[in-house]
């Protein structure tokens, strides 16, 4: 049966409910990409054209990109797709170390205010 | 391997994920994002530190151009978006829209990395090096980092394009082409960080 991991198939074995599920999902995906450059817009609308208080960008600014973030891993890399534990559980612990990373090197090296 | 892989009726639904092999890139790569997010965080942690170390230099206010940025991460953001259209070309077995929406996801990765080249070039060319400040340093360090992932990541996705062009999808190939996509994703992520937290942060954060 090895031999034929390199071999290329005329069909695919997907089932007609299967193949809407997919269209539905590619639907889904075009909905995301469309939220994600809207969020974006609103990010360089905040700073390039001072729709928020100056006080606020910032935090909302990161809020957005925290969002698209989520956006970008749940839905585009399918996070949210069955059988995707272990991709989560890495992607937390990532995230996990990746916090108190940023917060340690800024203390280290001496900003305290933002 | 593929002994237990029923593909009597065609192309499985998950490709990427039918032999044991494709499951264990799946896993492996996975496990090594969740270390570049580490990788990254560092140079975030660094550049947001030293970000007002502006020395004699110029500072980010004087620098960044928004349009520009904003060009880039469209590119980027709509490059991610072929590449999962591509994936689900992918698992439909349709070989040549996959091979199409690949290859549109290049010439935007490639585009973008023009830009990020012209943009340095405008930059050094202004008298802003890698060695004006230390605010310099940490902002190529962090930016030339993910171009340098682009770049690294184009090739790979070339590459694979090459050497499976008249292949079809295989139960070979498609947790190569998977595992690409997924880190071609992971760039746009680390993107998202860099506009928000290096360009607009460094406009509109003083």
């Amino acid at each position: 049966m090895a031999d034929n991991l390199s071999q290329p198939f005329d069909k695919s074995a997907m089932t007609e409910e299967e193949k809407r599920q997919v269209n539905k999902e590619i639907r889904k995906q075009i909905v995301v990409f469309a939220l994600m450059i809207f969020l974006t817009i609103i990010s360089f609308l905040a700073v390039g054209a001072d729709i928020v208080p100056r006080s606020f960008a910032i935090p909302f600014i990161l809020l957005l990109a925290v969002v698209q973030f989520a956006l970008q891993l749940i839905f585009f890399m399918h996070l949210k797709d069955k059988d995707h534990g272990w991709a989560t559980a890495f992607m937390i612990s990532g995230i996990f170390i990746t916090v108190p990373t940023i917060a340690a090197l800024m203390l280290l090296i001496g900003v305290v205010k933002y | 391997m593929a002994g237990h892989v029923d593909t009597s009726k065609g192309l499985p639904s998950h490709p990427e994920r039918a032999t044991l092999e494709g499951k264990n890139k799946f896993l492996g790569f996975w496990f090594f994002l969740g270390g570049e997010t580490i990788l990254f965080a560092t140079f975030f942690g660094t550049y947001l530190g030293l970000r007002n170390g502006i020395a004699d230099g110029p500072s980010s206010q004087e620098m960044f151009h928004l349009p520009l940025v904003f060009i880039m991460t469209m590119l980027l953001l709509t490059s991610s978006l072929t590449s999962v259209l591509a994936m689900f070309a992918m698992k439909k077995n349709n070989f040549r829209a996959f091979k199409v929406w690949m290859w549109i996801t290049v010439l935007l990765g490639l585009s973008f990395l023009g830009f990020e080249i012209y943009e340095f070039y405008e930059y050094v060319h202004q008298g802003f090096g890698f060695t004006t400040s230390a605010f310099s340093s940490s902002f190529y360090s962090l930016v030339g980092l993910h171009g340098a992932h682009v770049a690294f990541g184009l090739s790979w996705i070339i590459v694979l394009l090459i050497r499976y062009n008249k292949s079809g999808i295989t139960l070979t190939n498609a947790p190569k082409f998977y595992v690409a996509g997924l880190y071609w994703h992971f760039i746009d992520v680390v993107w998202v960080f860099i506009f928000t937290v290096v360009y607009l942060m460094g406009v509109g954060g003083h």
